[in-house]
């Protein structure tokens, strides 16, 4: 009786791969950091040939809108991981101080474009380009009171979370909110 | 690490069916892997495959970015030739590793 329990266990343990067929990401934060670990990630799952809807909403919205997108900020107040050249502690009074955040900003696209990474724009168009869908949050689009013209064209549509819910059906999906 | 023929040539090939040895590569090798990933390979093809290779020679990182900005194929282009892999399954049947970069 007990090698039959165990012949059963093992016959379910049997390994059955069951790779990702489709990735859901809402880019809710619009901080350089967070805009490009959504653009790393829905690159990424296209590159893989996962189907990828990405849903950017609130404060993401900076990473789809046409004049914001290229020229997105890390903060450098109230980021404990924040450091200066070199590795020392980066002062959160210098953060605060006026021209620091977007000096570094700058610093920090500079040394990501040296890495190869895309500007926010030509990103987008590598996702679309391989059959990736973008989205707009439509409250979050009227609440900042944007319109379709003021997004980069690589967004499909301005749709509301409902629907966003719709595109992500499917057993093998993963909905990963950054 | 498995040794495969491929085309009548014994190969060593990684789990994931990779070439261990990118000499070891030829036209008829590249067919045969395109053929298991359903693709049919064209001149166009070709140009990328070795273009990648070259870049693999000269040590340098490999990206779908870098091969859209290669003056061979676009972005879009390259997802219409290798599809749902478009450096991946290229540099598989280029006979290079496994490409190692997140872009």
């Amino acid at each position: 009786m007990e090698t039959l329990g165990l012949e059963i266990e093992k016959k379910i343990v049997t390994k059955e791969k069951k790779p990702l067929e489709k990735v859901c990401l809402i880019c809710a934060k619009g901080n350089l950091e967070d805009v490009y670990a959504s653009l790393v990630m829905a690159n990424g799952a296209v590159m893989e040939g996962i189907e990828l809807n990405l849903f950017f909403t609130f404060f993401g919205l900076e990473g789809i809108t046409k004049k914001s997108m290229n020229h997105l900020h890390t903060a450098t107040t109230g980021n404990p991981a924040m450091k200066m050249p070199g590795g020392l502690p980066f002062p959160t009074m210098l953060g605060g101080l006026p021209g620091v955040e977007s000096a570094v900003s700058a610093m920090m696209r500079k040394q990501m474009d040296e890495l190869g990474m895309p500007p926010v724009d030509e990103f987008l168009e590598m996702i679309t380009a391989g059959g990736g869908n973008i989205y707009a949050c439509k409250l979050a689009v009227d609440m900042f009171k944007l319109t379709k013209e003021d997004l980069s064209d690589e967004v499909k549509g301005i749709i509301t979370i409902g629907e966003f819910y719709e595109l992500c059906d499917g057993d093998r999906t993963q909905i990963i909110f950054t | 690490m498995a040794v495969k023929t491929i085309a009548g040539v014994e190969v060593k090939v990684t789990e994931d069916g990779y070439l261990e040895n990118m000499t070891q590569w030829n036209k008829e090798i590249a067919n045969e892997i395109a053929k298991e990933l359903n693709i049919e390979l064209t001149d166009k093809h070709f140009e990328v495959l070795n273009y990648l290779r070259e870049k693999t020679i000269a040590k340098e990182a490999l990206t779908i970015r870098s091969v859209g900005k290669s003056g061979i194929v676009d972005i879009k282009q390259l997802y219409v030739l290798f599809p749902k892999g478009p450096l991946k399954f290229s540099s598989k049947i280029a006979g290079i590793p496994k490409p190692t970069s997140c872009i």
